[in-house]
């Protein structure tokens, strides 16, 4: 085919995913309020953001609520991770299965049945419930990556680890964990950035008086474009940017 | 040894509790809640009834079932038409430009999808850039109302969800073997019989799994017509998303929901028999 013909196409599919984040940004610093029309730079958007009380309280719960569930995830994927790969237990497969499934399930379904199941046990909706569905969604993430990581080990050192008399905890923590290191610093990566952008699951689980970031985005676009907005989107897409490059050169760096 | 609270028993009972609790357990709920009669004071009455199922054939629903398919389905097949090519192409880039290219790609993905889909308000809007542009160059004299109508849903769509396309092709068609392809030719396969009896019988695992990922995230986005859509367009993740918070109606939105969940296990289980026909996965390299 046509050299020419396949780099346009490139381009014109890079320029429909970007454009548009491209324009958020570049918004983000223009002084005029409403136009489309460039007016002049400006930070102005960036210190009312600051200024707004709500909005950082929002944000400062956001980010109690993607550390608590990404430490979470992270230690409880890894063992998992560990677990799939390693032993052989009743249900092993069936329960691959369904983590592997939950990832692909809509949010919406998760939402609704942790939601019908915090409210049938009685549980306040709140920080709690947040960080236990943010544990729950964000954990395959952390099993997929670092059980990839685990299957691309010679699995003869971990048999001479066990042949030189090491226990089970000996092995994880001095052979798996440090050579799984980078996939476990990309899957907390990973998990902190999911949790830090959900929309759906966090609708049904938070409670009245937890306000979360992306929640308090939503209902800010749904009655229009501002100015703050676009700032705040701004930050957290170089958020997500930074973490993801990190994330892959972690994963990348030596697997292959 | 065999002690009981050892470290292999302790991290293999984390993991099988977390996943009966937080995913078994709770869909089992929504399960039981979609047989039960609704109740204004208690949300449910332990009744047990075939209503909420009898509903879901409800004229008015169907129509949004319909809708909702049909979104669905055509922001799966553009994609599929869009992500092709593209992943073809990038599999086919040199080493040193595709790392970078596919990290391109990578970074929407992770991206959120409430901020794109935000973004792209920006472009649509009636004093946004498209509209702006065209009354500079004198196309246009009053906005074009790009947005609140089906075409901004499914750009919407199609914009949030190309990447999740994208990403597993790449990787499937990554394992195609290029000779296949140049042998196909030289024993005189026309273009689209290479296509047809080559290139997309070897990438079915992709392609299945990039549907699948579109498909079913394509049918509880529902901020994406909420925010783009306006009131008109409703799909099915709206339709479950009211019964719970506004309706008050949980044994039909569990009921909507469960429809949901077979439908995705039925896709899964599909994926998973493919996968084990081609022995691989495509999901990793994610």
């Amino acid at each position: 085919m046509n050299q020419k013909l396949k780099q346009c196409y490139l381009t014109l599919v890079y320029l429909f995913l970007y454009l548009p984040i491209l324009a958020l940004i570049v918004y983000s610093f223009n002084s005029a309020k409403y136009a489309s029309t460039w007016k002049g730079a400006t930070l102005n958007w960036y210190l009312k953001l600051f200024d707004n009380e709500v909005l950082m309280e929002a944000m400062l719960n956001s980010v109690y609520v993607a550390v608590t569930s990404s430490v979470a995830a992270t230690a409880i994927g890894t063992l998992g991770a560990l677990a799939f790969y390693r032993y052989r237990f009743a249900g092993r497969k069936i329960l691959y299965t369904m983590v592997y499934s939950t990832m692909m399930s809509p949010d919406i379904v998760m939402g609704i049945s942790l939601l019908t199941m915090f409210i049938l046990l009685g549980i306040k909706t709140g920080f709690l419930t947040l960080a236990l569905a943010h544990i729950t969604f964000c954990l395959p993430f952390v099993i997929v990556t670092v059980y990839a990581r685990i299957s691309g080990f010679d699995p003869a050192i971990i048999d001479a680890a066990k042949d030189l008399g090491a226990g089970e905890f000996k092995i994880f923590r001095h052979i798996i964990l440090p050579m799984t290191a980078p996939a476990v610093a990309a899957g907390w990566l990973l998990s902190f950035t999911l949790s830090l952008d959900d929309v759906i699951v966090s609708f049904f689980v938070t409670g009245p008086d937890f306000e979360i970031l992306p929640l308090k985005i939503y209902s800010m676009v749904r009655l229009g474009v501002k100015p703050e907005v676009n700032a705040l989107c701004t930050l957290l897409f170089i958020f997500t940017l930074l973490s993801v490059m990190t994330a892959h050169f972690l994963v990348k760096e030596k697997n292959r | 040894m065999g002690e009981r609270f050892s470290f292999k028993n302790g991290a293999i009972a984390l993991i099988v509790a977390w996943t009966l609790i937080f995913i078994m357990v709770p869909n089992l709920l929504v399960g039981i809640v979609s047989f039960l009669e609704r109740d204004a004071q208690d949300i449910v009455k332990p009744v047990f009834t075939l209503e909420s199922y009898r509903a879901l054939f409800d004229p008015v629903y169907l129509k949004i079932f319909g809708k909702s398919f049909m979104y669905s389905s055509v922001t799966t097949l553009i994609t599929l038409a869009l992500g092709f090519p593209f992943a073809f192409i990038l599999t086919r880039t040199r080493e040193s430009l595709q790392k970078p290219l596919l990290l391109l790609v990578i970074i929407p993905f992770w991206t959120s999808s409430l901020i794109r889909t935000y973004a792209l308000i920006i472009i649509l809007k009636a004093n946004g850039i498209i509209n702006t542009l065209l009354k500079a160059a004198g196309l246009i004299d009053r906005p074009l109302e790009l947005l609140y109508t089906d075409l901004a849903v499914y750009t919407g769509l199609v914009y949030t969800l190309l990447p999740f396309m994208i990403l597993p092709l790449y990787s499937a068609l990554g394992k195609l073997d290029h000779s296949l392809i140049e042998a196909a030719f030289d024993l005189g396969a026309k273009p689209v019989e290479v296509f047809f009896r080559v290139v997309l019988p070897l990438s079915l695992p992709g392609v299945m799994a990039g549907s699948i990922m579109v498909f079913l995230p394509a049918m509880g986005l529902f901020y994406v017509p909420d925010l783009l859509g306006g009131a008109k367009s409703m799909l099915l993740g709206n339709l479950i998303k009211n019964q719970f918070l506004v309706a008050g109606n949980w044994p039909f939105g569990s009921a909507a929901s469960i429809f949901l969940t077979i439908l995705m296990l039925a896709l899964v289980f599909l994926y998973f028999r493919t996968m084990k026909q081609f022995n691989t996965s495509v999901m990793e390299d994610i």
